[in-house]
């Protein structure tokens, strides 16, 4: 091999080099540009579905949407009994579901920790934390609606309390994992028994991310509606009576934006925006608890 | 292991014990306090404590076998060859799933395929080019698509998204490929644009988030010297994510993937209100009305005669609790297994 071949070859190779390095940068560019421009598809479908729900929901509120009972068909009405269910629904789902919560986080964060029990109930917490809610609706269904033979307020509330569980309990063990184990130390050397370490150190100290466990798992329900179509059914009147069947707003939606009339349809847009508004707003609530840690 | 895993090392039954000197060799192993001590409101705490917990694995099973006994007399008519029958008809009282597993399955498939790629993208986005003040905001937003609930994604998707995919997308679709075989086949249908297209569009639009944080998650967790030595020896952005994160985090990044699945299979209200919600499988257009499980779930439940219509709407309920499970458990699996894999390298 003479030198003049080597430089030629040399000069060749820097030749493919910087071609390659040519490639290699477009790729790189056209990468970073799609991913820009996946960014920018995710931020437009919450854009736009926010816009539609304002541009849409906004003409269909007023004072009789809080005020009057869901209308017959071409009739003019509100969603008074719709919001009213949905509210003492979710309230007590609140309540029955956020103790049993706490109670199990705890259990998972401070006595369990690495049991078998503890384990297996955090792997089938996960799972129900993501199963379909009809699921939920279908299991209440058989065990309190179809033994009773009656839907009612009391086996939506029931549905809504299953969901509400295990978001409260993820959400319960991971905030007091995050407390330091020196506060709960302090506090045993003090001759502090467990229980009261618990309820008054570690809960205490972990309360803004509880709290904002309660907050999230709320606006989870206020907008689920598989889990109340075979519980709580629907109601076309007032009723505060929680073993009869009880309107929702979201079942109220489901049933008025499948018709054909445009007055329950507006209704419809009406509560979509209520909704929304209650859903995000309790979210991003929740945001602000937790940034202010 | 140190009694009921608290991590107190004192000992109350001999107080005059010396304290222990870290490091001094002089420590000794607690003295574990005898559970009899406890106090009553102790004991009682820690058993409702525990009672939440074995509540939760009480939920499951009873999940599972309510459904059983509930779906049992369909069980025994049809058992398996369910799955495979396409008869769907109250009247002659004749039930089999193959069509709803169909839209389930057809359904989430499309929501992965978008879902999958824009999830990767935005959190590529989120961890490598955002700039840090754009990071937060951003994020929230992506995490606020999983919090719009479901009934308003289908509303919007029939009343908003529907018409314009009609449009937009499936007329010209038609008129391109009227008359070639497979592909004309693929989108006839009513130009209304719902079936099983619009579902799975709405689908992934509602997996994403849930996919994109998981992913951005994992991502964050590599290890920074990893990526910085990529850099070093002058790899691109894309390369340090394609070669060096992506294969590092893969076992996150898939159990991220079966998390998006697990919701997708599960979602009921966006997809009975874009579906069409008609029991047919002549037509594998994606353009024509379909059902899935839990639209056939929502529609004919509550409606739905005790006896084998009931049955066989809950087999379906099972079915799809079953396929969910696995999706879940899988993931759960994957996501765990990096998250041990963390502790071990840390």
């Amino acid at each position: 091999m003479t030198t003049s071949q080597k430089l030629i070859s040399a000069a060749e190779l820097a030749q493919t080099r910087a071609q390659r390095f040519a490639t290699r940068q477009r790729v790189n560019q056209l990468a970073l540009a799609l991913s820009l421009a996946a960014m920018a598809f995710g931020v437009f479908w919450l854009v736009w579905i926010l816009w539609e729900t304002l541009r849409l929901g906004l003409g269909g509120l007023s004072l009789a949407l809080f005020t009057e009972m869901t209308p017959p068909p071409n009739e003019a009405g509100g969603l008074a009994n719709a919001i009213f269910g949905s509210g003492v629904m979710v309230l007590l789902a609140t309540f029955v579901g956020t103790p049993i919560g706490i109670l199990a986080g705890v259990y998972l964060a401070e006595y369990g920790r690495q049991g078998a029990l503890a384990g297996c109930t955090r792997f089938v917490n996960d799972i129900l934390l993501s199963a379909p809610s009809i699921v939920i609706g279908l299991f209440v269904y058989t065990v309190v609606v179809a033994r009773f033979k009656s839907f009612s307020g009391w086996a939506g509330m029931l549905a809504l309390a299953l969901i509400v569980i295990p978001v409260v309990i993820r959400t319960t063990e991971n905030m007091l994992l995050l407390v330091p184990a020196s506060l709960r130390e302090a506090a045993y050397a003090l001759g502090t028994p467990k229980w009261k370490v618990i309820t008054l150190v570690t809960l205490r100290a972990a309360r803004a991310g509880v709290i904002t466990g309660v907050l999230l798992a709320v606006a989870r329900i206020a907008g689920e509606t598989a889990p109340l179509l075979f519980t709580a059914l629907n109601n076309q009147f007032w009723n505060a009576d929680l073993s009869k069947p009880m309107a929702s707003l979201p079942v109220t939606i489901f049933k008025f934006a499948m018709s054909p009339y445009e007055n329950w349809q507006q209704l419809a847009w009406a509560a979509v925006f209520l909704i929304t508004v209650a859903v995000l707003g309790l979210n991003i609530l929740a945001r602000v608890l937790t940034r202010q840690k | 292991m140190q009694h009921k895993g608290h991590p107190v090392s004192t000992s109350l039954t001999s107080p005059a014990a010396p304290l222990a000197q870290p490091g001094s060799g002089q420590s000794r192993p607690p003295a574990r306090r005898p559970w009899f001590s406890a106090s009553w409101a102790d004991r009682l705490f820690a058993a409702l404590a525990r009672g939440a917990a074995l509540l939760t694995l009480a939920l499951l099973l009873g999940v599972l076998v309510s459904l059983v006994i509930g779906a049992w007399p369909a069980i025994a008519q049809y058992g398996l060859g369910f799955l495979t029958s396409t008869a769907w008809d109250p009247v002659q009282n004749e039930y089999g799933g193959l069509v709803m597993v169909y839209g389930t399955l057809a359904t989430s498939l499309i929501a992965l395929l978008i879902a999958v790629p824009v999830s990767f993208g935005i959190a590529l986005f989120l961890t490598e080019l955002s700039p840090t003040w754009l990071k937060r905001p951003l994020g929230t937003a992506i995490e606020l698509l999983a919090a719009v609930p479901s009934i308003v994604y289908g509303m919007w998707g029939l009343m908003v998204f529907g018409p314009i995919l009609a449009t937009w997308v499936q007329q010209p679709l038609q008129a391109l490929f009227k008359g070639v075989p497979v592909l004309g086949a693929l989108v006839t249908g009513p130009p209304v644009g719902i079936g099983i297209l619009a579902a799975g569009i709405i689908l992934a639009i509602m997996i994403i988030p849930f996919i994109a944080s998981v992913m951005r998650d994992v991502f964050e967790v590599t290890p920074p010297l990893l990526k910085e030595s990529a850099y070093g020896l002058g790899a691109t952005t894309w390369e340090v994510m394609w070669k060096v994160v992506l294969p590092y985090t893969k076992s996150g990044v898939l159990g991220g993937v079966m998390l998006g699945l697990g919701r997708a299979l599960g979602e009921t209200m966006a997809v009975t209100f874009v579906i069409g919600n008609m029991n047919q499988l002549n037509s594998l257009s994606v353009f024509e009305a379909a059902n899935s499980i839990t639209s056939a779930l929502a529609n004919e439940f509550a409606e739905a005669g005790e006896g084998l219509h009931q049955a066989s709407l809950i087999y379906l309920g099972l079915v799809l609790f079953f396929i969910t499970f696995v999706v879940l458990s899988a993931s759960k699996l994957l996501l765990s297994r990096l998250q041990k894999g963390e502790g071990a390298r840390a």
